[in-house]
């Protein structure tokens, strides 16, 4: 057995990470697990075990029902937005025009602001009263009112997801023009002087070398777009009428709001468990993608 | 030579004992503040300032947060070891802090002085179960405030003495085209509306909780929000209200375009402030109205405290460092953004010069400052009655429906 002291050396070499693995991760999932079952306050009592009663609980409620459909819109549609968006920037940012390079660094911006930034700047623009959005749409007459964009039901997640798409498109660009960057231009010119139209090269030519990191963009995005948290708790904190109440702020204001730290924890633990449902299907199509290519 | 030599060494001693026992006394005390109404942050940073000047050995680290994080930044920060041996904590809150032991009583350290110095009233702001849990620093209740300019044109002698006065001003405000919607409330998803809430239920006679259960279903309860959702609907209210927090409607006020508005006391100097604002100079304040054969004034109590954490290892600098943000001559000196709790200031020149109205407004509004409800579940409640009130003023379901479930969820 020569490999097996290589093998322990190893793993020996790992442990110190290891060790820190399990105490940044797997401790407090545990810790997370076991509070889920109990009916533990955030500060005095420690709880009693309850069993299934947190999540029968939060399964049960309108809260959670409504949460998940507001959190799924949003993330389909901010996702699906940012991947058309993305790709648009990239295909344009690829091509050779003069002020590229400049328009390139400006891209990145908003995807290099801090969250709150950014929801804070939004806040401004869509201010009711005073905001850049109202003052702009009426001198092109567009309204002829001021509408108060986050303070209207309808209006205000599709505001959110907005300001989301302003500030996550360009990573989608960045990944999509690494990818445009690898495709060879002989093979560009072989396709334009076989006749190929734009939407015919950019199917058969460019899409296959985009696929790939493309879905990676979308794994990252969605998942990250299904945990939304600090851009609506700044811009409406769920409101109005609880309309912009995502997953994560029902669970926020569970554990920390109202110091329910158990039913908190079984309701991220639904959560992550929804998300990494999502992980795992997107991983599957990766493969998938992989293998066909 | 040898007696000098001896006097350097002794002297070189008795620094190094100096040294070391300034190293000693030195504590750092982490202070939790808001950046929102009432003192400035400047202001605060001032009066901390004058603090270790007095108390060198002392050092104090201050943090900002705007209302809407201060009690989960408390709460979280307590519930990880500590981090904070002072906070600022709002009228609502020492219920559920001293049931879960975030804040420590103080009931023996408050001297006789501060007893009788301080506003009988404003006791109830650091109270819960005969306890005190710290020192009121802001005393505060929302008023009215007016343009004076506005009322002129519109032929209005004197400002609304009850709420339906007020909308029958401001209709006659809005028919002669003055302004289109000429009252402002900050009616956010936020905590914010619930004080705006409590003003209406307290002009009519109104109670949150009765028996330990749901009151405001029926009765006061239910008329406040019923007075809001036709001020809404017939258009003398700014509809962006329902977005609002205080400073909105303060700028929606300074701009001119509210002739009415509910806010805390910190808006009148500043509304007033020709550097701030376009109505300065213009600015009236009245208690806020009442309810014609129920009430005179109606008010809601929206003081703050300042208290020891359970956490802290310093709390005895803790409660100095309180003792002093709460004294008559800090507070005294500061008098222009936040009123004094102490009752002999109100007869004060220096206090009252340049803010007569507002002295005369707070001395009927802060007699009548009614409470929200004293329960651990506050949150809870706050949270279920913000989504009814949201819920009925954009007309998804009655008044009354809203209220019967929020009174379901209120946890209580």
């Amino acid at each position: 057995m020569p490999g097996t002291w290589i093998t322990t050396r190893a793993w020996l070499l790992m442990l110190p990470l290891l060790m820190v693995m399990i105490a940044v991760i797997g401790w407090p999932l545990v810790d997370t697990v076991r509070l889920s079952f109990t009916d533990a306050k955030l500060v005095g009592t420690a709880g009693g075990f309850v069993g299934l009663d947190n999540y029968a609980k939060m399964l049960g409620g309108s809260n959670f029902r409504r949460a998940l459909i507001t959190t799924t819109w949003f993330a389909v549609v901010s996702v699906a937005a940012e991947m058309v968006l993305g790709v648009l920037a990239a295909l344009l940012l690829n091509q050779q025009f003069r002020g590229r390079t400049a328009l390139r660094a400006l891209m990145i911006l908003p995807w290099a602001l801090p969250t709150v930034v950014n929801a804070t700047l939004w806040r401004l623009i869509y201010n009711p009263e005073y905001g850049a959005l109202n003052a702009a749409l009426t001198q092109i007459g567009l309204i002829d009112s001021y509408r108060s964009w986050l303070g209207e039901p309808g209006l205000a997640l599709t505001a959110l997801i907005v300001a989301d798409c302003w500030k996550n498109f360009p990573l989608v660009a960045l990944i999509a023009l690494a990818a445009l960057q690898a495709v060879p231009r002989d093979i560009t010119a072989a396709a334009l002087v076989d006749g190929a139209g734009p939407v015919n090269r950019f199917r058969y030519v460019i899409m296959p070398y985009l696929a790939g990191p493309l879905l990676v963009a979308l794994v990252l995005r969605t998942i990250e777009a299904f945990k939304v948290f600090d851009i609506i708790w700044v811009m409406t904190r769920g409101g109005p009428a609880n309309s912009t109440r995502t997953l994560s702020i029902l669970v926020y204001q569970e554990a920390f709001s109202f110091q329910r730290a158990g039913s908190g924890a079984s309701l991220a633990l639904i959560v992550t468990l929804l998300v990494t449902l999502l992980a795992v299907a997107y991983a599957a199509l990766l493969r998938k993608a992989a293998g066909a290519s | 030579m040898l007696k000098s030599t001896r006097n350097a060494l002794l002297g070189a001693a008795l620094v190094g004992i100096s040294f070391s026992g300034q190293a000693y006394a030195e504590t750092t005390l982490n202070a939790l503040f808001m950046a929102q109404a009432a003192y400035s942050e400047a202001d605060v940073r001032a009066m901390t300032e004058a603090f270790t000047k007095a108390n060198p050995d002392v050092k104090v680290n201050l943090e900002f947060v705007p209302y809407e994080g201060l009690h989960d930044k408390t709460v979280l920060a307590q519930g990880s070891g500590g981090g904070y041996d002072v906070v600022l904590f709002d009228v609502i809150w020492p219920a559920e802090y001293a049931t879960n032991k975030v804040l420590v009583d103080v009931t023996d350290r408050i001297t006789d002085d501060m007893q009788k110095g301080v506003l009988p009233g404003a006791w109830t702001t650091v109270e819960y179960d005969g306890k005190r849990y710290g020192m009121p620093w802001i005393l505060d209740t929302k008023y009215l405030f007016y343009n004076k300019e506005i009322l002129e044109k519109a032929g209005i002698t004197a400002p609304p003495k009850t709420w339906d006065e007020l909308a029958e001003q401001a209709k006659t405000i809005k028919d002669k085209g003055l302004l289109a919607t000429p009252i402002a409330w900050s009616w956010s998803q936020a905590e914010a509306a619930i004080c705006d809430y409590t003003t209406l239920v307290s002009a009519y006679g109104g109670k949150f909780i009765d028996g330990g259960k749901p009151a405001f279903t029926t009765g006061g309860g239910l008329d406040a929000l019923n007075y809001m959702v036709s001020s809404y609907t017939s258009g003398i209210t700014n509809p962006n209200s329902k977005e609002f927090l205080e400073e909105d409607v303060r700028k929606v006020f300074q701009n001119g375009e509210a002739a009415f508005a509910l806010n805390w006391t910190y808006m009148y100097n500043l509304a007033n402030d020709p550097k701030e604002s376009k109505v300065a100079g213009k600015v009236g304040v009245v208690p806020a109205p009442g309810v014609a054969g129920k009430s005179e004034v109606s008010a809601v109590n929206g003081s703050m405290g300042l208290g020891i954490t359970s956490t802290s290892q310093h709390p005895d600098e803790a409660w100095k460092y309180i003792v002093h943000m709460t004294s008559q001559p800090t507070q005294n000196a500061y008098a222009k953004l936040s009123l004094p709790i102490w009752a002999s200031s109100y007869e004060d020149a220096n206090v009252t010069k340049g803010q007569e109205e507002l002295i005369a407004a707070a001395k009927r509004g802060l007699a009548a400052m009614y409470p929200r409800p004293t329960t651990p579940k506050y949150q809870e409640l706050s949270t279920a009655l913000q989504q009814a009130i949201q819920e009925a003023l954009l007309g998804q379901t009655s008044a009354e429906d809203a209220l019967k479930t929020a009174a379901e969820n209120s946890g209580l």
